[in-house]
């Protein structure tokens, strides 16, 4: 414990660092999944090929991706950038299929009545398809938001500095402590994404959980009213 | 005033929803479309807000092609309820409401206190007004379609099988509900249904659909039920197996309207005995008669008015 007393402020800086890696890779996966995701979702042709192309995306094992990709596009191999890039793809890779799906979700009749009374196109996709598709969005976001900041670790290995330097570091000079502090650090920092992203949800779309409530009670009185 | 001109619709894959339909549907009265499932009914609803086009023939409201219209300013001027209420599952009953008085442009705070007045007209309490849909009954949730669709104040209010979710007394009551709202109101009303005892009940003009969407007889529901023109239509009616032709059974404590099955239909009324005991006996007459088959005892009063009941 004493090393870990004794460097905080370090634990502290990678903890930021992973949040820099982090947090911009999950909302450009998300901001990106969106127009890849409607596009599955709104066309059987693009389905097939744009669900393939994403799976087979999230195949790539990271540690090569992260060491090819400045030959691509031109960043340092140890820029934030170089690395904030590889883990969107992996983002989008998971979160075009949950697009799709989600937006898959939204019943059908409630679209219908929304084109009926007078919703036009894209506000029936606004205000209608997506803000009911937000709780199987939230799903994937939460899945994304874990494993990205898992995989931000992977990027110490090529020097990108995260919360995972702290278990280079920790192995190289044989700090049993430093690689433990990295381990639980990293499983904080991915506990509380997870719950800022609930919290964000509950505050986003009330309605998911006061429905809850609500509907199993009436269905419990239904039933009560019918046995009686 | 709405005018199907030989309207067919035919989808992709060929079959014929309408087949070259005509008719007028006056202002101010309810016209009720009534036939199966695959009779066209609800394309023939649709096609008059364009949520469907017709392959051929066209229809004009007020005397103007709506074909010449532009579709969502069209649908924002038709109030429309449909089967489960469609209501947007996300936003509180007030913004239901509220929805499209806000998209023709209303300022929020103004069509909030109209959707209040409107959960009034529909019999709601205010105090449900920041619910979400899914913490109504059924009925309410009903309730709220209907206030939905008359939120523009339309002249036109087209029901999709409005009440076809709700159980049969919460039905009831919404029917009657509509009848009161129609005698204040005074909208041109298309309903659609495949129940035929609610389209006599609320239909001034029946439309009688066979499948394929051929019309089998139109007329107000006296001519229909007085003069079924073939046997599809009797059928459909209920005439032919008796269930129109009722007559009178005294059980002792009261007379009870029996239909040629022996199903219960209903107590006669202005009888001796009192309303309170007449019920009684119905109930106890459903019994002796039917069994537990039958589900008419406790409408039995109720139903004595229409003088039959389907189900």
């Amino acid at each position: 414990m004493t090393w870990i007393w004794s460097n905080m402020d370090l634990i502290w800086d990678r903890t930021l660092d992973h949040l820099v890696l982090s947090v911009p890779s999950i909302i450009l996966s998300f901001v990106i999944a969106l127009p890849f995701g409607w596009l599955a979702h709104r066309y059987r042709a693009s389905r097939a090929v744009i669900l393939t192309t994403v799976g087979l995306l999230y195949a790539i094992p990271s540690l090569p991706l992260f060491i090819v990709l400045p030959f691509i596009v031109g960043t340092s191999i140890r820029s934030p950038l170089n690395l904030i890039i590889a883990l969107t793809l992996y983002g989008v890779a998971l979160m075009v299929r949950v697009v799709a799906d989600g937006l898959g979700s939204v019943d059908r009749d409630v679209q219908q009545s929304a084109t009926g009374v007078g919703f036009s196109g894209w506000t029936v996709f606004w205000q209608v398809e997506l803000p009911l598709a937000g709780p199987v969005l939230l799903a994937g976001l939460r899945v994304v938001a874990v494993s990205t900041v898992s995989l931000a670790t992977v990027g110490a290995v090529i020097g990108a500095q995260s919360l995972g330097s702290l278990f280079t570091d920790g192995i190289q000079r044989g700090i049993q402590e430093e690689i433990i502090a990295g381990i639980v650090a990293t499983v904080l920092l991915a506990l509380v994404l997870d719950a800022a992203l609930v919290l964000f949800g509950r505050l986003l779309m009330p309605w998911t959980r006061r429905s809850a409530i609500g509907v199993a009670a009436r269905n419990s009185a239904v039933v009560a009213g019918v046995t009686t | 005033m709405i005018e199907f001109h030989a309207v067919t619709n035919r989808f992709p894959d060929g079959t014929l929803a309408v087949d070259d339909f005509s008719l007028v549907l006056p202002s101010y009265k309810t016209t009720v479309f009534v036939g199966t499932s695959g009779s066209g009914k609800t394309t023939l609803l649709r096609m008059i807000n364009r949520m469907v086009d017709p392959t051929s023939g066209s229809i004009d409201i007020d005397g103007a092609d709506i074909g010449t219209l532009e579709p969502v300013k069209l649908r924002r001027g038709i109030g429309y309820v449909m089967q489960n209420s469609g209501l947007l599952p996300h936003r509180k009953v007030i913004d239901n409401v509220a929805t499209v008085p806000m998209l023709r442009g209303m300022p929020k705070k103004r069509a909030r206190e109209e959707a209040l007045q409107l959960l009034d007209t529909v019999g709601l309490d205010r105090s449900l007004a920041n619910r979400y849909p899914s913490q109504l009954s059924g009925g309410q949730q009903q309730r709220v379609g209907v206030a939905r669709g008359l939120a523009v104040n339309p002249n036109i209010l087209l029901m999709d099988e409005p009440f076809g979710a709700v159980d049969p007394i919460v039905r009831a009551e919404l029917q009657q509900e509509l009848l009161r709202l129609q005698r204040e109101l005074g909208k041109t009303v298309v309903f659609v249904t495949h129940d035929i005892d609610e389209a006599f009940l609320l239909g001034d003009q029946v439309v009688i659909l066979r499948t394929g969407g051929k019309v089998a007889q139109v007329g107000s529901p006296a001519e229909i039920l007085a003069n079924p023109i073939d046997e599809f239509v009797a059928t459909f009616v209920g005439a032919d197996r008796g269930k129109r032709s009722l007559h009178v059974e005294n059980h002792g404590d009261g007379d009870i309207v029996v239909d040629e099955t022996g199903r219960l239909a209903g107590v006669l009324v202005g009888s001796s005995t009192t309303s309170s005991r007449a019920s009684a006996a119905s109930q106890s007459g459903s019994e002796s008669q039917c069994g537990s088959e039958s589900k008419a005892g406790p409408r039995g009063p109720g139903a004595s008015a229409q003088g039959g009941d389907s189900r």
